[in-house]
């Protein structure tokens, strides 16, 4: 059973398609990486995914349910919405850390509002700690984002994605806003989640990671999927000559 | 004569303050619905207060205190504000409360506006609903961004107060200018000035530190 289905999915925003008709698939366990040039879409697939827009065609189906389907035109609770985004977690490129919280704040501050999660606070907190600890943070728990680099702020962030246990974990570019020298601690993070099979989407321009962790490689380009599979098929024997053009003008 | 002097400008600072607090009480509270109303995407909502904005913002208080003071006896033919000196301090703190109303509803929507996007969007993508993101997570980021321009705005009121003496609200400067009629002296006056220096100074006090318990973030 996949985890995730994505059905024929379409956004256009003010005359511009973005997503011009996107289907894939994935299973549980698997790390998925989406690559391709900027304004390819990318980014806005996993807005879509995430209700923070709504596509205007197609289905979003989790665990055989179907979560999002355009066709169906009923309006939605905002509490339906909530219920739905719980599958996913999504790591931004810029962290969007709550500024006047500390770390371990950030990380239990969901938790701790969300009215199904029956833990104590100070399960939810042991969480959190655990959590921060293994992103290598447990000497920075009670540091407030603006003490932190930003590879810091990133680990931060996800962690307070982890805490909400979502089914898929997707990752914005989580790296674009990093000094070069920054983006190897989130990397590296990323690689041990995957090594523990998270289920992640992961839309990068780092190829050379894409490759190393991911169990499928998306590649698209102007709101179509033009190619997916292995790294082994995607990244160093692309079928399609535009696929090939990306990844030789990105170089590895 | 000291005393009498004293006394006198006690009484007609009493007046400020009170007119002062009045203000606050009713226009901080108001400011927040104007600009609420201002956000609005609806333009039946939205164009009608944005006018009422820029007509107060752009007239000057003096001109909305006598308006509104003689224009519905003149008009309406029928006094709306009672008689007397209570009549005209009523008069008075509806004109400041519009007033400085809409400054607050701008500053408001100033910092509400600022606060950027993406942290709305966290708060969606972790499943948070409209009320948990306004409360826990963008309120104070707007009060920080909103008490250096509020605490200007107030400090600027402690000073307007004084034009109410144009519809003859008998605040501290009117008491204190009595004195040149009445006993030829000038320094009335400039103990008046001590009274708004030593206000503005505790309320500059005050905003500091509230300035100061909010800097831990950024």
């Amino acid at each position: 059973m996949a985890i995730l289905e994505v059905r024929n999915l379409k956004k256009t925003f003010d005359h511009t398609n973005v997503l011009k008709d996107i289907s894939f698939k994935m299973e549980e366990g698997e790390a998925l990486s989406i690559i391709g040039s900027s304004g390819s879409g990318k980014t806005t697939l996993l807005r879509c995914l995430n209700w923070l827009e709504t596509a205007d065609e197609g289905q979003i189906i989790v665990r055989d349910k179907v979560l999002f389907d355009a066709a169906d035109t009923s309006k939605k609770s905002d509490a339906q919405i909530r219920e739905n985004r719980r599958h996913f977690g999504l790591v931004f490129q810029s962290f969007n850390l709550f500024p006047q919280y500390t770390a371990l704040e950030n990380v239990m501050l969901a938790p701790k509002l969300n009215a199904e999660d029956t833990r104590s606070v100070a399960e939810i907190e042991q969480n959190a700690r655990e959590l921060l600890d293994q992103m290598g943070l447990s000497n920075r728990m009670d540091n407030y984002p603006h003490q932190l680099s930003g590879g810091q702020q990133q680990r931060v962030a996800i962690a307070r994605a982890l805490a909400l246990h979502p089914d898929i974990l997707c990752f914005d570019e989580p790296t674009s806003a990093l000094d070069p020298e920054l983006t190897g601690e989130v990397l590296k993070v990323i690689r041990g989640l995957a090594e523990k099979n998270t289920t992640m989407i992961i839309v990068t321009h780092e190829m050379s990671f894409a490759r190393d962790v991911s169990d499928k490689i998306i590649f698209m380009d102007d709101g179509y999927i033009l190619e997916q599979g292995t790294p082994q098929e995607v990244i160093d024997n692309p079928k399609e000559e535009r696929t090939r053009q990306f990844i030789n003008g990105i170089k590895i | 004569m000291f005393w009498t002097v004293t006394l006198s400008l006690l009484k007609g600072f009493g007046e400020t303050l009170a007119l002062f607090s009045l203000t606050l009480i009713f226009s901080l509270p108001l400011g927040l619905l104007i600009s609420l109303g201002s956000m609005r995407k609806s333009p039946i909502v939205r164009m009608p207060i944005r006018f009422i904005i820029w007509v107060v913002r752009g007239t000057p208080l003096m001109l909305q205190l006598l308006v509104i003071y003689y224009g519905p006896g003149i008009i309406l033919h029928q006094n709306i504000w009672g008689m007397g000196s209570s009549g005209r301090f009523i008069a008075a703190v509806v004109a400041f409360v519009l007033n400085y109303a809409c400054y607050f509803s701008e500053i408001y929507r100033g910092g509400i506006q600022s606060i950027p996007v993406g942290q709305y969007e966290a708060g969606q993508v972790l499943g948070l609903t409209r009320k948990q993101i306004f409360w826990n997570i963008t309120l104070l980021q707007v009060i920080k961004r909103i008490i250096p321009p509020i605490s200007n705005e107030i400090i600027t009121l402690v000073k307007d107060t004084s034009l109410a003496r144009v519809i003859a609200v008998y605040e501290i400067i009117w008491e204190g200018q009595a004195f040149i009629k009445s006993a030829g002296i000038i320094w009335p006056l400039f103990y008046t000035g001590a009274f708004y220096l030593i206000f503005s100074g505790l309320l500059t006090i005050l905003f500091g530190y509230i300035e100061k318990r909010l800097s831990y973030f950024k």
